[in-house]
């Protein structure tokens, strides 16, 4: 893999710094209110003050985000491997699983904050689980399912048992459906678990510190934990990257030469 | 040879599919078919005429509607239990997840063979298509051809009695075509597998074989078996031989009647 050099990052860091200038002007020469659209040196400002509460507030409600990515990943990959086993169990809960999906779950949060407790992180990480289980059993059974053909009739002329033809054949061909799930969950997760926390919970997460300030307009605080947010979403979209590098590495480069 | 026991033996072999429905296909037809020991039998004909089919009943991927099958005097689901032949399809078929030589240890692996035999198998064999040094590559890091010898490789790795081949070059160049033909001959002549190879090309099939079965479509079935006379080993003098024009033309011919005999029967019905 090569690594490209800074003029090809240049024009991102300059539209991001030319972002920021016109912003940062835009609210000056228009004073515009700070409840409305606070300046970025402000946020910056309010950042750096609030930065020890803010950062344990995100690394909670990251916490939630990663348990409940677990849970849901673990209960959508078993019952994948269900779906593939018993094609019955298949046509029975494949429609559903995607109808399910399209079911904005965060919906369920007061229900969850009823079943597990509003205080209770649990609420929060059984609504990410949720929200990842469906994205990531459909994911899976595709690449279980989506195998060449040829693959198989070749499995089958080697007389090979349908164990080896699962771990042969069916998983590696999974394994980046799984990690394209898990790139489309970590968005996800995040947005259930800070979401699910606008409806209430403990104080030190990243949700109820959002609306509390809001609330209380301290705007550029609530923004403040807002651009935390989103680093937070960058880094675990980036780290589940790196772990797909790792783990497979011959599937973007391989991707990379049909491409070429 | 007669007294020798068939590699293969074909008996009345239908392939009927949809069978008693709307669109019912006879795929194949009357399939009698003898294959000795040592044989390079290529199957040549139209598109839809079953040839790949024929492929596929005798490697038992798909059970013919009736008829016998039998390879190595068993019954062709038991010669597949017993791992007798290997498949080379049209597109390698390479497991991307896995390097060159790992990809010619899958079928030493099923078999349960150990790690060092495995990889010592594995050598000699990229050794024979001549891709010693990419043991450590993976699939897209090569071309279309060397992954047909790859293929090739990972084919007669366990060393099968019977190779059954699916248009293995039909995707590639006609030069490349060209250079993996004289190979598989001389992996032909060392191995002294017997091989089925399946083709649309009259010249390749005539330079590779030692038997050609001539196929028509819509039924499919044999319409004529030639023997092709031309010594081994064979080289580029062979191609640009009389003798081998001749035998092509024959094979086309054969080809013309067959799609010939066709035409007139469709005009009955009308």
């Amino acid at each position: 893999m090569k690594t490209k050099g800074f003029q090809y990052y240049l024009p991102t860091i300059v539209v991001f710094f030319a972002v920021l200038a016109i912003w940062e002007g835009g609210v000056r020469v228009f004073n515009i209110q700070r409840f409305l659209l606070p300046a970025p040196s402000v946020i910056f400002t309010a950042f750096i003050d609030i930065f020890p509460r803010l950062i344990s507030s995100a690394l909670y409600t990251f916490r939630g985000a990663v348990l409940g990515m677990l849970i849901g990943s673990i209960a959508g990959i078993l019952l994948a491997f269900t779906t593939v086993r018993f094609a019955l169990i298949r046509e029975g809960l494949l429609p559903f699983a995607i109808a399910a999906n399209s079911v904005p779950i965060i919906a369920f949060a007061p229900i969850m904050n009823n079943w597990f407790g509003l205080t209770n992180q649990l609420s929060k990480i059984m609504i990410v689980a949720v929200i990842v289980v469906f994205p990531m059993m459909i994911n899976v059974a595709r690449g279980l399912v989506l195998v060449e053909p040829a693959k198989l009739e070749l499995m089958r002329s080697y007389a090979a048992t349908p164990l080896e033809v699962l771990l042969k054949v069916r998983i590696p061909n999974a394994l980046p459906f799984f990690f394209n799930a898990l790139k489309i969950c970590s968005t996800l997760s995040l947005i259930g678990a800070i979401v699910s926390e606008y409806f209430g919970g403990p104080r030190g997460t990243l949700g109820v510190f959002i609306t509390q300030e809001a609330a209380l307009f301290k705007f550029a605080n609530a923004w403040a934990a807002i651009i935390i947010s989103a680093i937070l979403g960058m880094l675990f979209y980036v780290l589940i990257l790196l772990l797909e590098r790792v783990s497979i590495p011959w599937h973007a480069s391989a991707q990379n030469a049909n491409e070429a | 040879m007669a007294s020798q026991q068939p590699v293969v033996s074909l008996k009345g072999v239908n392939q009927i599919f949809g069978n008693g429905s709307q669109n019912q296909t006879i795929a194949l037809k009357d399939i009698e078919l003898d294959i000795q020991p040592g044989e390079f039998i290529s199957l040549i004909g139209p598109s839809g005429c079953g040839k790949s089919t024929l492929l596929r009943v005798v490697g038992d991927l798909i059970q013919p509607t009736n008829g016998d099958v039998r390879v190595n005097g068993k019954p062709a689901p038991q010669a597949r239990l017993d791992r007798d032949y290997g498949m080379v399809f049209q597109s390698p078929v390479l497991f991307e997840w896995r390097t060159v030589q790992h990809n010619v240890e899958l079928p030493l692996e099923v078999l349960k063979i150990n790690k060092a035999e495995r990889e010592r198998r594995a050598r000699e064999m990229l050794e024979l298509v001549e891709l010693s040094q990419f043991l450590k590559h993976h699939p897209w890091q090569l071309s279309g051809g060397m992954q047909q010898r790859v293929a090739i490789a990972r084919a007669l790795a366990f060393k099968p009695p019977l190779l059954l081949m699916d248009e293995p070059f039909g995707a590639l160049d006609e030069i490349t075509r060209e250079r993996l033909n004289d190979e598989l001959l001389k992996i032909w002549a060392r191995t002294k597998t017997t091989i089925i190879f399946v083709t649309h090309s009259i010249s390749e099939a005539v330079f590779l074989s030692s038997r050609i079965v001539v196929m028509s479509a819509r039924p499919g079935r044999i319409t004529k078996l030639i023997n092709i006379d031309l010594p081994y080993p064979r080289d580029i003098a062979t191609r640009e031989s009389r003798r081998f024009f001749e035998l092509a033309t024959e094979v086309r011919e054969a080809l013309r009647a067959g799609e010939a005999s066709r035409a007139g029967e469709s005009e009955k019905l009308h």
